[in-house]
């Protein structure tokens, strides 16, 4: 089960070009490994989201991925070997880089093998076509070849996997409520059993007691079916419970990668630091808590450096100067980007 | 400044706004069906609720997407005129309809929005807003002088210094949490004695949330404002207000001091939401759900209930056990009821995994448990079972005994527990 499924490096996203382009994703070196929940923190603006459309390539314009790589490895014998036929060309050892698909690649790839919940997701369904047809509608795509009883039946079973009654098939999405939409998207996600789920913001408009019970079922088929997540929020209290491993960002970089057990009980960064110190605890003394003084930078104008120094309380000379790297700190596979926690090694700026 | 658990709800302050048994209904668009049956649907927003506003404290009303807690804010404003109950402001009836009234009510009761980022014109400048407000409240002063006066004290209240610096821009040259502090200075500008703040800070940044909290809190202290903190998020309440309440569908169904009824929900509903509240410190707990997914909700109980291994650490499967054990009883679990034909009896009964006959069909009034703590739920009719002073969080269920008394870990007060947690926060037994 262990190994990467999804590389990710050096991957650079601007929002425009030349020179009046916003710089929203930099520098971007992250490995998703099979079987995995990866948490990706951040605040909004710091680039989180136009991450996880990177990855898929699904960025609207004028977003323009500038640099990097996105190394997808299949699993042996996986759905890609079954029928991935399209990404068959470049899949050696050394897996298929996502950004260089072609479009009809792409298209086979998208679904097949990394599947997206979108924000917001309760409205993310067709109002207009019934749950059998929105669900039944990506096997059409990409599995011609089941008859339309067997994608039916299929349809059936995914939705009782998310546990919602097979009945509910011919409803339409305004007579299912907010939870149960949200379930059926999670179904519609698993419909063509992908190695990878992205979820962004997957919960936000829901309440904390369903929000709750969709994570656990999430957590519940990744065990059984045994893809990988990508889950996208800023509520870091909530990555600290549902996930393995969390990466923060922070002004479009990561500043900090390492197991959530780690974060929670010794946050290196700065910033993850006061981001955990945001959050009231419901148990345990009640303390004085401040937040993180100043605001979110602007991308338009990011400081120069670190972008957390303005706000950092312990900023120090080379902060404001130079941009410190992603470098290993610790055990357990942890990185940080923080010169209090480097050797003063040449940045680049 | 610093919250400290022993506080009491402020008991004795003085009781700025007061509630009494409001109600709204709003009426639904009648269709041709409905002509013909005669009747007319309402949605039944807010039911029966009271609360008292005091001077110098925080109350917080704490519940889900359309609970109705927004309703009472606007409600509690004059924005929607009751259907039924009184509104009570230095203890005299108060009825705003418009116009004068409705002004003079203003200048005590303001209200702060969710989101700044629409409550702002954007094509006026901040100095404009607050000039606004200062002059519909009579405080612009005599000359120029005494405005701009009165507009950097404004700003300086809210921590925008120096005020020469944000008087003359727009709302999209702020952030957002420039624009709230913006917003709470226009509330300022009428020097009222009743802020409504209607989840002020879920549009926010979560870096930036505590900031807009602590300057509410400063606010409170120095001004004794009397502050409504409507939120869905109870651990905040329990950080910022004094006393909780906790809202189900249209309905307050328990309140008390906040650090109670965190620490010792009584409701179910309480119980279920602070079980469901993320809570990083279950993972220091070894009980993180990637841990143990408790495919069969059932088998999560006994495990729950004879655990008592560590304090902390029993509590948090205890919890977890709450949420599986209302997953499991309920036939639509986490579906709030419809407000149009609420059921009857207790709003909560079809997921209340406590529910008893009684529970369908009458509704439970208010029973007082100790002294800073209430909850309108029939376990608790004339209760010896009652929790007792420093009975375990989230374990008070009477109406299931037994093996749950045996597993009851012998400590017990709050403070106990908040160490422990603290502890095994620290050490991690996973």
């Amino acid at each position: 089960m262990n190994g990467p499924v999804l590389e990710i490096s050096g991957l650079n996203v601007d929002y425009g070009l030349g020179d009046a382009a916003v710089r929203a994703v930099r520098d971007i070196d992250l490995t998703l490994n099979r079987g995995e929940i990866l948490g990706l923190a951040g605040e909004s603006g710091s680039g989180k989201s136009t991450l996880a459309y990177a990855i898929t390539r699904l960025l609207p314009p004028p977003g323009v991925i500038t640099g990097g790589h996105v190394r997808y490895r299949p699993a042996e014998g996986g759905p890609a070997d079954r029928n991935g036929d399209a990404l068959k060309a470049g899949t050696g050892g050394a897996g298929v880089d996502i950004l260089e698909l072609g479009p009809e690649q792409l298209r086979a790839f998208r679904w097949q093998e990394i599947s997206l919940v979108f924000q917001g997701a309760m409205n993310s369904l067709n109002p207009v076509h019934s749950v059998r047809s929105q669900l039944t509608d990506v096997l059409v795509a990409h599995r011609p070849e089941m008859s339309r009883a067997a994608r039916n039946e299929r349809a059936a079973e995914l939705l009782s996997l998310v546990g919602i009654p097979a009945d509910r098939l011919g409803s339409y999405p305004h007579q299912l409520s907010g939870g149960m939409r949200q379930r059926v998207m999670i179904a519609m996600a698993l419909a063509l059993e992908p190695e990878i789920v992205l979820l962004d913001e997957p919960t936000t408009a829901l309440d904390v007691v369903m929000q709750r019970q969709i994570l656990r079922q999430l957590v519940r088929l990744r065990e059984e079916l045994g893809f990988s997540v990508v889950f996208i929020t800023h509520d870091i209290s909530l990555l600290l419970e549902f996930s393995d491993r969390i990466a923060i960002m922070y002004g479009g970089r990561i500043v900090e990668q390492a197991a959530a057990k780690d974060i929670y009980r010794d946050a290196r960064h700065p910033y993850s630091h006061g981001l955990l110190h945001s959050f009231p605890a419901l148990h345990g003394p009640r303390r004085e808590l401040t937040g993180i003084p100043g605001s979110p930078p602007d991308l338009k104008g990011m400081p120069t450096g670190c972008a957390f120094h303005p706000r950092c309380p312990k900023a120090i000379a080379p902060c404001s100067e130079r941009v410190p790297a992603l470098a290993p700190a610790g055990p357990g596979n942890r990185t940080v980007a923080c010169w209090l926690h480097t050797e003063h090694r040449s940045g680049d700026s | 400044m610093s919250p400290s658990a022993a506080d009491p709800p402020a008991a004795g302050a003085e009781v700025v706004l007061e509630a009494r048994a409001i109600t709204k209904h709003f009426r639904v668009r009648r269709s041709l069906r409905v002509l013909a049956g005669g009747q007319r649907p309402v949605v039944h927003a807010v039911d029966d609720v009271s609360l008292r506003l005091r001077r110098g404290t925080v109350t917080a009303i704490v519940g889900e997407s359309g609970s109705g807690k927004s309703t009472i804010a606007r409600l509690l404003a004059q924005l929607y005129p009751t259907t039924s109950g009184e509104l009570l402001l230095d203890g005299k009836t108060t009825r705003a309809k418009g116009g004068r009234a409705f002004r003079a009510y203003c200048r005590n009761v303001q209200m702060i929005f969710q989101d700044p980022f629409g409550s702002l014109n954007p094509v006026h400048t901040v100095r404009y807003h607050l000039t606004r407000a200062l002059r519909i409240h009579g405080r612009g002063g005599r000359n120029q002088e005494e405005l701009e006066q009165a507009l950097t004290e404004l700003l300086g209240r809210v921590h925008l210094t120096p005020a020469g610096r944000y008087l003359d821009v727009f709302p999209h040259e702020l952030s957002g949490g420039q624009r709230q502090r913006v917003a709470i200075a226009r509330a300022m500008a009428a020097d009222p004695r009743v802020l409504l703040a209607d989840e002020p800070v879920s549009m926010l940044d979560v870096s930036i949330r505590l900031g807009i909290l602590n300057l509410l809190r400063d606010l409170k202290e120095r001004l004794q404002l009397a502050i409504l903190y409507i939120t869905h998020d109870i651990a905040s309440a329990r950080y910022f207000a004094d006393e909780t309440m906790v809202m189900y569908a249209g309905r307050l169904v328990e309140g008390g001091a906040s650090e109670t009824v965190t620490q010792r929900p009584a409701h179910p509903y309480t119980q279920l939401l602070i079980a469901s509240a993320p809570d990083p410190d279950r993972i220091a707990e070894g009980v993180a759900v990637t841990a143990a997914p408790p495919a069969d909700p059932d088998a999560a109980l006994p495990a729950a209930l004879t655990g008592g291994v560590g304090d902390a650490h029993a509590v948090a499967e205890h919890e977890a056990a709450v949420v599986a054990e209302a997953e499991a009883d309920s036939a639509s679990p986490g579906e709030p009821p419809s407000l149009i034909d609420p059921p009857p009896g207790c709003r909560f009964h079809p997921r209340c995994p406590k529910a008893m006959e009684r529970c369908r069909s009458e509704l439970p009034p208010r029973f007082a448990i100790g002294d800073d703590q209430w909850a309108a739920c029939w376990l608790y009719d004339g209760n010896p079972l009652a929790p007792e002073p420093d009975a375990e969080p989230a374990r008070t269920g009477p109406a299931r005994t037994g093996p749950e008394a045996d597993a009851e870990p012998a400590a017990g007060t709050t403070g106990a527990r908040a160490a422990s947690t603290t502890s095994t926060g620290g050490e991690g037994t996973a």
